[in-house]
């Protein structure tokens, strides 16, 4: 049996998952990017072949993905973080037509075909408002975890309005609606809603059309899926795995090079090693 | 001799400024705005009286400017920060026809006609990536203050690139160029040069002209003014010292004197700011 590997490298968390043939995850792992990012990607990569209880040497082909994906030395190639998205929510939920990952630093609508192909995407490619980022900028300045913003925000009875676009601006502004006596809740719904509203805008520039599944790892926090899928007017399809959805698809199209290489060489998996020599 | 004060109370800095009747400087102080642009106002007013050694009741006049402008309770009225700032910088560069401010949080390009008054301007308020936030989201990550902004880019030989298109990116940037072994000097030095890219392009809109005056928080930075002066390859004016800071309060009290003439001389009774004054002299002062 060969396994398959995609290294989604974020500007926020690192995350490698391991497909056996039958495309199943059978590992994976989430770690901090921090300033190192290759020592980040390759750390990521053991943790998910550990945790598949597999041996490195298993692993025949292996591709990167995300904003550090060139970050990947020992990968076998690259594919943008946007066609990993689309392949892995698409194989996690066949109807997906449309895909909104947010991540970290950035947020991409994305259309897709039945068999996951891209027609077209949109993204926040100059500024970081509407994105995690701006989640973790109300965390540090009201000083609570970043995992206990949205069920905090979820409280929320009254939530304020977010005057600021800008992410640094932003951050000053949680400070003085608090210094105004509002509710850490009432504030932190306030971002909430303000990412919401920009992604919706990005969703509509790409067009919506039914299912949306919402990937990357804002996708973990309720607050976010609550108001999205209150302004979309739709349930999207959210996995547990959501945050694993752009490695999911490295690690599919690492498998396609695989079987492929199988087919053109007539012959097992070890020759699929040697393909990995070519490619490297 | 009659005196007035100026307060430009901005997104990171407020500024109070005491100035006599012939333009001299009596006083100055600079306080951090906080989240009670009120109580800084107050404190900074009281420590720039203290500077002047005069009392409450000298001032004839208040006049407020910056975004805080209208909570500063002790105010005769307020004028909004590109007046102060033209004036300012005008009184300082008689031959000003261009302004640059680049303030904690704002970025505004002025440009004055013949009279000195304000033709055009263009701002970035809504964007953190052409202003002071910059620099201080840069420094924070390096692990320095934003006063050691200046001495650390000042030893720099070679800037590394920062693309200026967002603050927060940028924090991406700076960690990438930490971990692939760059200077922090040459990283801050690389944040300025983005950041007076930035600030060109404003001034472009406005149709630049020389003489350029280059004032606000960030003007502080010798090396800012430098990049500046590189990239538009022309002389340019700053305010000595922290009065580059402070051309906007010193352009409010300015147009608090010539408020003062219209009046008659006579300004406005006043409420003492604390409750435990007991100045009666002002209008002798007035």
């Amino acid at each position: 049996m060969a396994y398959a590997a995609g290294v989604d490298v974020g500007s926020t968390q690192t995350k490698a998952v391991v497909v056996d043939e039958d495309r199943r995850i059978v590992g994976r792992a989430l770690i901090d990017t921090g300033a190192n990012v290759t020592a980040a990607a390759e750390n990521a990569f053991i943790a998910a072949v550990r945790n598949a209880g597999v041996l490195e040497e298993d692993l025949a082909y292996v591709v990167g993905t995300g904003y550090g994906r060139y970050k990947v030395t020992f990968g076998d190639s690259q594919v943008t973080e946007i066609s990993c998205h689309a392949r892995g929510a698409v194989q996690m939920f066949p109807g997906t037509r449309t895909v909104l990952d947010m991540g970290g630093q950035d947020t991409k609508a994305i259309r897709v075909r039945a068999n996951g192909e891209v027609v077209d995407f949109c993204m926040n490619d100059k500024c970081a408002a509407g994105t995690g980022r701006f989640l973790q900028a109300a965390s540090f300045a009201l000083e609570i975890p970043l995992d206990e913003v949205g069920p905090t925000a979820l409280r929320a009875e009254k939530p304020v309005k977010i005057s600021n676009t800008c992410t640094v601006f932003a951050e000053s502004e949680v400070l003085s609606w608090l210094g105004r006596g509002k509710k850490i809740e009432d504030i932190l719904m306030g971002m909430h809603q303000s990412i919401a509203t920009r992604s919706v805008g990005l969703l509509r520039r790409v067009g919506i059309d039914s299912e949306v599944t919402f990937t990357g790892g804002v996708a973990r926090n309720r607050a976010m899926v609550q108001v999205l899928n209150g302004m979309l007017g739709l349930q999207m399809n959210v996995s547990e795995e959501s945050h694993f959805m752009g490695a999911l698809g490295a690690a599919l199209f690492a498998l396609d090079r695989i079987l492929s290489s199988r087919v053109a060489h007539g012959a097992g998996p070890h020759q699929a090693d040697g393909a990995k020599e070519t490619a490297s | 001799m009659s005196f007035t004060a100026g307060i430009d109370v901005g997104s990171t800095y407020t500024k109070a400024v005491i100035v006599a009747n012939d333009g001299q400087l009596a006083g100055k102080a600079i306080a951090s705005t906080g989240f009670r642009p009120g109580e800084a106002a107050e404190r900074a007013y009281k420590q720039a009286l203290a500077q002047a050694g005069l009392a409450q009741g000298d001032i004839a006049y208040i006049v407020s400017t910056g975004y805080g402008r209208y909570q500063v309770p002790f105010r005769d009225t307020q004028v909004t920060d590109l007046t102060a700032q033209a004036r300012g910088a005008s009184f300082f560069f008689p031959n000003t026809r261009t302004v640059l401010d680049v303030g904690g949080q704002t970025m505004k390009a002025l440009r004055l006609d013949e009279n000195r008054k304000v033709k055009s301007f263009r701002l970035n308020d809504k964007c953190a990536a052409g202003t002071g936030a910059f620099l201080e989201k840069a420094a924070r990550y390096l692990g320095y203050s934003i006063e050691e902004i200046g001495p650390l880019a000042a030893t720099s030989k070679q800037p590394v690139p920062i693309s200026g298109v967002c603050a927060v990116f940028a924090e991406s940037e700076v960690i990438n160029h930490v971990s692939s072994g760059a200077t922090p000097a040459d990283i801050m030095h690389g944040a300025i040069v983005s950041l007076v890219d930035r600030s060109v392009q404003l001034m472009k809109r406005v149709q630049m002209e020389p003489e350029f005056t280059l004032v606000g928080g960030i003007l502080r930075f010798e090396t800012m003014a430098r990049v500046v002066r590189e990239r538009l390859k022309s002389t340019v004016n700053v305010p000595t010292g922290d009065l580059v800071q402070c051309t906007a309060a010193f352009g409010a009290a300015l147009l608090a004197h010539r408020r003062l003439e219209r009046l008659g001389g006579e300004g406005r009774a006043r409420q003492p700011l604390a409750a435990a004054s007991t100045d009666l002299s002002r209008q002798a002062a007035g």
